[in-house]
């Protein structure tokens, strides 16, 4: 138990500091480079530095790397880890390439498919899906697919969620910890704590993305963080309960699809949301953009971003508390499975 | 109020996904082939599966569409 401690403490450790101590260099670098966006939020659209997602995937994978070798050898452990660290890595290429380029709407969810395939080659999974309450039902042929959906939806989940300063990253934060912490209630400790150096990598980068935001992630950064998420809930075999801790942002995409009816870039669509005269967000009049949740939460009222920032984190909070309440429940057993 | 229904939209989700996980286990766990050798009757009953599992999400993006309508109804009209 004690070498698990001390490899959870010195993974977050890595994981914090490479992410707060390279991003201020990075946002320079960006500066210097011009690679810079608009932040349409903001009173006269100030230019903020991005991709942020160099950072976010040093943090991870650095902190994923020094966990291979403090924690004992075992073959989940080096799958896991192995497959965490290459399908994370090919989703910030696919991130990376859009935040140059701006690339059509197909283009993430196929690419991001194609970042799922490490994980089937590594055999980091086992093909049964588990259901709280009811115990867990073996899909072999299913489990391919599920394993080549569950990166282009966590990812683009993710990325759909990147609206306002702050979300994507303290979004991730909260999700995270709350899967490590249903992952410790599972006891199923190794991927418990694989969980911790994308928290702490989210967090150390929120306090630089956080409103007023000195750095955006970018398509790199919000791809990165969702593809780690989806491959952990699958090497973890928490895939239901990772799902719950995304609800709010499965939410978002889900009204988004439903109103626009197709898959699209959110750049080729109209704005959700509008400012009011004192710079409020307020939702858009119009009858053909798109429903969203920052839509729907302003709704009745117009509210200043971080309001909305702080009512996505709300919702999220509430969702991670059900993800673990589902852990808590999956040890009760209602019905004999297969 | 449109926070709130919020919370109940998630609430719902939440209650969907543990009870079609149900109908998964308790319907779709205990169909198996047999007569084909070993290997087909696994993969024939694999396939059944996962169709059927299938079928039950385009079922339950359904229900969610309806119900998401219904309950977003006001806050919809912008």
């Amino acid at each position: 138990m004690q070498d698990y401690i001390v490899a959870a403490v010195i993974t977050s450790l890595i994981a914090f500091f490479v992410v707060f101590g390279m991003t201020p260099t990075l946002i320079k670098r960006l500066a210097k480079k011009n690679w810079t966006v608009k932040d349409v939020n903001r009173i006269g659209g100030a230019m903020i530095p991005r991709p942020g997602g160099p950072v976010i995937l040093a943090g991870i994978i650095l902190g994923e790397i020094s966990l291979y070798f403090l924690l004992p050898a075992d073959s989940i452990i080096t799958k896991g880890i192995t497959a965490l660290v290459v399908t994370t890595s090919l989703a910030f290429v696919v991130g990376f390439i859009d935040d140059r380029r701006v690339m059509g709407g197909w283009f993430k969810p196929l690419a991001l498919a194609g970042a799922s395939i490490p994980v089937i080659l590594l055999g980091a999974y086992e093909p049964n899906l588990a259901f709280p309450l009811f115990g867990t039902v073996k899909i072999p042929a299913l489990y391919l697919g599920v394993i080549i959906f569950m990166i282009p939806i966590t990812g683009n989940t993710i990325n759909s969620i990147d609206v306002m300063n702050g979300i994507a990253s303290c979004f991730m934060v909260i999700a995270s910890f709350s899967l490590a912490i249903a992952l410790f209630v599972l006891q199923n400790y190794s991927v418990a704590i694989m969980t911790l150096p994308l928290a702490f990598a989210s967090l150390a980068f929120y306090k630089y993305h956080k409103f007023p935001s000195r750095i955006f992630p970018g398509d790199s950064g919000a791809l990165t963080l969702g593809a780690a998420y989806g491959v952990i809930a699958i090497v973890g075999h928490v895939e239901v309960i990772a799902a719950i801790a995304l609800l709010p942002a499965v939410i978002n995409s889900f009204l988004f699809l439903s109103s626009v009816k197709r898959i699209v870039e959110h750049r080729h669509v109209k704005g959700p949301t509008t400012h009011t005269e004192d710079h409020k967000i307020a939702a858009s009049k119009e009858l053909d953009a798109p429903v969203t949740l920052v839509r729907l939460l302003v709704a009745n009222k117009p509210l200043t971003e971080k309001e909305v920032g702080f009512a996505i984190f709300r919702l999220a909070i509430f969702s991670g508390i059900l993800a673990i309440i589902t852990a808590f429940i999956a040890g009760v057993q209602l019905w004999p499975s297969q | 109020m449109a926070k709130s229904i919020i919370y109940i939209f998630i609430g719902i989700m939440w209650s969907l996904i543990l009870a079609g996980g149900g109908i998964l286990v308790v319907l779709v766990s205990k169909i198996s082939i047999q007569g084909y050798g070993d290997e087909l009757d696994f993969l024939i009953a694999s396939g059944i599966k996962a169709i059927i599992a299938i079928v039950l999400v385009v079922l339950w993006v359904l229900v969610l569409l309806k119900l998401k309508n219904k309950i977003f109804q006001k806050q919809m009209k912008f």
